[in-house]
């Protein structure tokens, strides 16, 4: 399964989830398969996604908040690992596309090769651990991971996608931030 | 319990340990309010969250942290229009102090100004003023602001 493909498996079954997207492509593959207000396009700040997820929610005890993560993203800054673990959001789904490689950039490789992020999770603290490697233990998977209480680390393993990259994020940052508060239901 | 009341506006904090703003961190702490970061750009981007989902977020820690988070600051917050409240250990203030902080404490003002942070520098018992001048401009233009804590200002 390649990167966009998982993309499109999780994109498919969403609801009502806060959804933060890592730098790159995950942005604009996640804007492809399902364009929705309570998608938060993180364009710039890589490494940022799953903190940014982490305060959704803290904050949105209510709503449930999905990180569509990047191993390259979340090598950058793996000091979040232990405060969610810690914190323990039960709304929080952190899903780690794992394709080894950064592939915004032109697919060097990182080191989730070598280093399985899922056993980093485990020792954090995240209440369940999920892994997926293939199409159909993704589906099956999200499907479970949707009725669990989290923390939930979800390590997808995929490959980068070939060809050419989809469309760039269309609204601006600051319509971004507008829509996702409107989502969300914030008074401006 | 001073200190918080000129933060009456705020209801996120998060950030990383330092000791010109220990007193607030350990006040913050005794009433729960305060989720500590493992580093500065963390914590920049939890408050931003914390901003997304309706909460008036500030973020505590020492100037020699906002390399770390000077990404998110320029690439989210500014851009995004997501505006924090940063209160900030201003080590090295005076040139006088551990030679680690004397660069960054030399260059932090102009630092953050220069990427279009606003700065408010108190003097002892002119935070709420610094606070609110700041609050002021995180409304007027959906900025990050900055408040420089010198010594002796949070007592």
């Amino acid at each position: 399964m390649t990167t966009r493909e998982a993309i499109g498996i999780v994109a498919r079954e969403l609801t009502d989830e806060l959804v933060v997207c890592t730098t790159g492509y995950t942005c604009r593959d996640m804007q492809a398969a399902a364009d929705r207000a309570a998608n938060f396009y993180m364009i710039g700040s890589m490494g940022c996604a799953a903190s940014i997820g982490l305060g959704m929610a803290l904050s949105s005890p209510g709503r449930r908040v999905l990180v569509l993560d990047g191993d390259g993203a979340l090598l950058m800054g793996l000091g979040v690992l232990p405060m969610v673990g810690t914190l323990k959001p039960r709304n929080l789904i952190h899903l780690v596309l794992d394709n080894g490689v950064f592939a915004s950039t032109g697919n060097q490789p990182t080191y989730s090769r070598s280093v399985a992020l899922d056993s980093l999770a485990r020792a954090a603290g995240y209440s369940v651990l999920k892994r997926a490697e293939t199409a159909e233990e993704l589906k099956r998977g999200w499907g479970e991971v949707r009725s669990q209480a989290g923390p939930i680390f979800f390590l997808v393993k995929c490959r980068p996608d070939a060809g050419q990259p989809m469309e760039r994020v269309r609204l601006s940052p600051e319509a971004i931030t507008d829509r996702f508060r409107e989502a969300v239901g914030v008074a401006h | 319990m001073q200190t918080r009341t000129a933060l009456e506006g705020f209801d996120f904090f998060t950030g990383v340990a330092d000791s010109l703003v220990a007193s607030l961190i350990e006040e913050l702490s005794a009433t729960g309010e305060y989720i500590p970061a493992a580093r500065e750009d963390l914590a920049v981007g939890m408050a931003s969250g914390a901003y997304l989902a309706g909460r008036r977020p500030c973020v505590l820690m020492q100037n020699s942290g906002l390399g770390y988070c000077l990404n998110p600051l320029t690439s989210l917050n500014l851009i995004y229009r997501i505006p924090l409240l940063l209160i900030v250990g201003w080590r090295g203030h005076d040139g006088a102090d551990a030679p680690e902080h004397l660069v960054m404490g030399r260059h932090c003002r102009a630092l953050l100004e220069q990427v279009g942070i606003p700065v408010f520098v108190p003097g002892p018992g002119g935070l709420d003023q610094a606070v609110a001048q700041a609050e002021g401009r995180m409304r007027s233009d959906r900025i990050p602001a900055a408040v420089l804590i010198r010594p002796g200002v949070l007592g």
